[in-house]
């Protein structure tokens, strides 16, 4: 990569012109004020950024973003997305996605972006339900959802988006929400990774699904509900007084009271509580299916350990299969098996 | 062959001048040979053929290839169902399809003759290895007695001697097992088959030599069992209906010539097109039959700044061209009739971004999955219009093999001078089919450059839906200082680009799209042979090209006034079509499917244009063409 001059920019560069089209009090005007906080401070390029997204209401998010924008078709971003890299592998391309878009009819896509390692940030936005057709159950909705497609609640069991995609090979995987003041840094974190990044950012659908997730989102009195992970440091949550155990012989995680040592920190190390190391896959695995209850919410960066993105491997593939081959179209249209037919004859030689 | 049909225009064109080619008069040496290759799809009959067909282009002899293979990859041994057979029609004269009627069937096991001996000619040669003919193949084939025996095969010259002996005869000094050495009877058919029309082993014995370099014991015993086969005809000469024939070479333009399958046509005009486009291109496709053979291609051809995607479906495929696109690189896609409709909404996507694109259609048997190995021309409604809402797209249709090369470069011309996306048909035939090509010189082609924005166009202002004097938007490469702007599938007010949904914004852009499409430059209709007026115009598209055109000269040579267009541009058609056609009392209009194209002819001009219609998967039949002209001259 070339040594890139700095860029710097205001939130206001990275504002449209365009009348912002969500309902009033929608979580995505949060999430859109998040982004345009955070890429001022990444030194992005507004010219080098792309924005590419499916269907829904998330997907309107490129035409808020003075940047590149490709509001692409139901489910397919991670396609459009995967070729716009391969063509330019030095854009920086943000992939944004909801519950519909990227799970159900995108599920494909998402699967293959994901296990391929293409370098990209992806935020699915998840508020449980497709809002822009009206509010039916999404494959995210908790069972028991009562929508206009399912009258009586729904019966199907719901996709963890962030198992989703360790099952799929994603070697990044952050959560964060809306109005989370912890938004920016899960961004940067993501930015960083070399990879596809993927961040379920839970949303809140205020309008079809409000406040879903109060358990562990409500402006006030959830906090305790909340563990917000960091490299190399205890998992503790409720200020401390709790924190996350590893049951070894039960192979699970588990919640244990945390005392505080005779300083007032807390005495985690007694309490078994365990360090978050970020290339832990296994651990990352149980922290994504931890069930909320009497569990928190496991918050920010989950999963980060680094691949070799799909591009580079597709560069190298070129480099080795062209070593010391000159493209000569002549050539190669007269290759295979050939003869020639004399002027005097007309007939082979 | 396509420069030989060139060189027969102006001729053609002249209403004054009665076709001068003659009809074939009944001589000891005949003008055109068909041969059919029939075995067990483990047999090798492709191979086998494939050989045949580049002794038969060495010997300078024209011809027309068709290879008819199962859908499985291996069929249970001897089943009806697994036999896969290989066509070679070749001659001294012009040759544009695989031949009505074999004169030549090789049978290697009872259920290769069962499926193919209905379409041998009367009189016609069977060859047959009754090694193989024993009760549990004939079981197999549901024969109850030996059709060798019982006298069912009277109409026909028979030649049944016991293939597999000869060939493990012929390879014990490499000390191979029975069943290693078996493998080899298609190269002892092979050299029976080269005697018999007097072709030099040398190119096949340096073949195998290359083909098993690494295990030369092999090498040797192809090479054995190839030479014992020739020597049998030699040998055999003087008895039974064995003879040898020897057809002189069709004049030809000078100059260096290969054998061409449609599959690598398209792919080497694409490779083309992209040069003279001067962009890299983006291959993004999925494993579907007939279509994967091109991204097999161009996998392999990576130093021409093709990147192939093997995408996880057929949606992933023409979305990631369309993304490469969208970055600068020209998508392409590739697929049959099944990944065609899946690739549909993407299209849209395409028409309504107004982004390069070229979708290439190899057809095949439909609806649903159909018949995979089979041809057919049943996609052009959906080439035409198989799309959500009003979606414009050019389509042209290849007529041949060689014609594929011509017909992708023209896709990729007008996808980047339009800005559009560009159907290119094909079909299973032309796909698979090989035939000699002329091997073009690419500096003959007129560049197309593609131009992308650099600054803003509208003062300081950046119109990313400006339109140029073809109705095209600039492109604008994502990365270009100060250029940034929004795309996407939602109607594009005009000039800005920005979400519009206005009743005056979406009828004036439909209009743009559709007028942008329409104004495609598109070449005057010309005449393959025959006058531009008369009784009857024979009117096709895409791969019946050979069989009309040879029924056509035919039909002529009997003092038929009959005349033959040959449409490449389906979607916008040549200006001159319409009157054109209605120049001709009759028009008739053969093709692959139930009517489509001819539906379209009737919408579009209002002409009476008549269908004949064949969906069983097989080419036409020149004889059948024939008949249909003489049916409507009557």
């Amino acid at each position: 990569m070339n040594q890139m001059t700095p860029i710097t920019t205001t939130l206001k560069d990275w504002e449209t012109d365009q009348e912002v089209r969500w309902c009033p009090g929608c979580g995505d005007y949060a999430i859109l004020k998040a982004v345009q906080r955070t890429l001022p401070q990444l030194g992005a390029d507004p010219a080098n950024t792309v924005f590419i997204s499916g269907i829904g209401c998330s997907s309107r998010f490129p035409y808020y973003m003075e940047t590149y924008g490709f509001h692409t078709i139901h489910g397919r971003a991670p396609a459009v997305a995967t070729g716009v890299k391969l063509a330019n592998p030095d854009l920086d391309v943000w992939l944004v996605t909801g519950d519909g878009d990227g799970l159900s009819i995108g599920g494909n896509h998402m699967l293959h972006v994901l296990r391929r390692n293409v370098n990209m940030q992806i935020m699915l936005f998840n508020n449980e339900i497709y809002g822009l057709t009206k509010g039916q159950a999404s494959p995210t909705s908790r069972i028991g959802t009562r929508s206009p497609s399912t009258p009586v609640g729904s019966f199907d069991r719901p996709v963890n988006p962030c198992a989703f995609a360790l099952g799929a090979g994603a070697r990044f995987v952050a959560r964060g929400f809306d109005v989370s003041k912890h938004l920016p840094d899960v961004l940067i974190a993501a930015h960083a990774h070399q990879g596809a990044a993927f961040i379920e950012i839970f949303q809140n659908c205020i309008v079809y699904n409000k406040d879903v997730f109060d358990g562990f989102a409500a402006p006030k009195g959830a906090e305790d509900k909340q563990l917000w992970l960091k490299q190399g440091e205890p998992m503790l949550f409720a200020g401390g007084a709790q924190g996350i155990a590893l049951d070894r012989d039960g192979l699970c995680l588990k919640v244990v009271d945390v005392v505080a040592k005779e300083d007032g920190t807390p005495d985690w190390e007694s309490a078994g509580v365990i360090v978050h190391d970020v290339t832990n896959r296994s651990i990352a695995h149980m922290l994504v299916e931890m069930p909320f209850g009497a569990f928190p919410m496991a918050l920010g960066v989950l999963y980060d350990d680094p691949r070799p993105t799909f591009e580079t491997a597709v560069a190298e593939e070129r480099a080795k299969s062209t070593a010391g081959k000159k493209p000569d179209l002549a050539k190669l249209l007269g290759s295979g098996q050939t003869w020639t037919v004399n002027a005097d004859e007309g007939h082979p030689a | 062959m396509a420069t030989k049909a060139k060189a027969e225009l102006p001729e053609g064109a002249s209403p004054q001048q009665p076709d001068a080619v003659p009809e074939a008069v009944p001589e000891a040496v005949p003008e055109a040979v068909v041969v059919r290759f029939a075995g067990d799809s483990g047999d090798g009959m492709q191979l086998t053929g494939g050989q045949f067909t580049l002794s038969t282009a060495l010997a300078g002899n024209d011809l027309a290839t068709f290879p008819d293979f199962p859908a499985e990859i291996r069929a249970p041994q001897g089943t009806l169902f697994g036999v896969s057979a290989f066509q070679i029609n070749f001659g001294s004269t012009e040759i544009d399809t695989a031949g009505d009627a074999p004169d030549v069937l090789v049978a290697m096991n009872p259920a290769a003759l069962k499926t193919n001996v209905g379409a041998l000619k009367p009189g016609g040669l069977i060859i047959a290895d009754t090694g193989e003919f024993n009760r549990r193949n004939l079981d197999k084939a549901k024969y109850e007695t030996s059709p060798l025996e019982d006298g069912s095969l009277a109409k026909w010259q028979v030649l049944a001697f016991d293939i597999s002996a000869q060939t493990i005869e012929a390879v014990k000094p490499f000390g191979l097992g029975n069943k290693e050495a078996l493998r080899s009877k298609n190269m002892w058919t092979l050299g029976l088959a080269l005697w018999m029309f007097d072709r030099p082993r040398e190119p096949i014995h340096q073949w195998l030599r290359a083909k098993f370099k690494a295990r030369p014991e092999l090498a040797d015993a192809n090479i054995a069992a190839l030479d014992a086969g020739h020597a049998y005809g030699e040998t055999a000469e003087l008895s039974g209906p064995l003879r040898q024939t020897h057809l002189p070479p069709v004049p030809t333009d000078p100059g260096l010539y290969r054998t061409i399958t449609g599959a690598e046509a398209v792919s080497l005009g694409l490779v083309a097109g992209a040069q003279l486009a001067d962009l890299p291109m983006f291959f993004g496709g999925y494993p579907i039959t007939p279509a994967s053979a091109i991204l097999h291609h161009l996998a392999r051809l990576k130093e021409y700044h093709v990147t192939t995607f093997q995408a996880e479906d057929e949606i992933a495929a023409i979305c990631s061209a369309i993304g490469a696109s969208y970055a600068g690189q020209l998508g392409v896609t590739s697929s049959s009739g099944p990944g065609i409709a899946l690739k549909g909404e993407a299209m849209g996507l395409a028409i309504m971004t107004e982004l390069p694109l070229v979708i290439v259609n190899s057809q095949r048997g439909g609806p649903s999955t159909g018949l995979p190995t089979k041809t057919e021309q049943s996609d052009l409604y959906q080439a035409v219009y198989g799309r959500n809402g009003d979606a414009p797209m050019p389509v042209i249709a290849a007529r041949s093999p060689s014609d594929a090369f011509e017909c992708a470069i023209e896709a990729c011309r007008i996808a980047v001078e339009y800005m559009t996306p560009v159907m290119l048909l094909t079909d299973g035939y032309i796909a698979n089919a090989a035939e000699p090509w002329k091997v073009p010189d690419p500096a003959s082609y007129a560049p197309f450059p593609a131009q992308f924005l650099g600054a803003k166009n509208d003062g300081e202002h950046l119109l990313p839906y400006k339109r140029d004097n073809k109705g095209a938007r600039p492109w604008i490469k994502p990365g270009t200082p100060g250029l940034m702007h929004r795309i996407g599938g939602i109607e594009k007010g005009q000039g800005t680009g920005h979400i519009d949904y206005s009743p005056d914004n979406h009828q004036a852009m439909t209009d743009a799209r559709r007028d942008k499409v329409l104004g495609v430059a598109v070449p005057d209709q010309d005449v393959c042979i025959g006058a531009a007026t008369g009784r009857l115009a024979v009117v096709g598209w895409g791969s019946t090209y050979g069989p009309i055109h040879q029924a056509v000269r035919r039909a002529r040579a009997k003092g038929l006034e009959v005349s033959h267009i040959h449409v490449r541009h389906i979607w916008p058609m040549p200006g001159n079509l319409g009157d054109l056609l209605r120049g001709f009392e009759q028009v008739l209009v053969p093709e692959m499917n139930t009517g489509q194209f001819k539906t379209v002819l009737r919408d579009q001009f209002l002409v009476d244009a008549r269908p004949l219609n064949k969906t069983s998967g097989q080419p036409f039949t020149i004889a059948e063409l024939e008949a249909a002209i003489e049916e409507a001259l009557g």
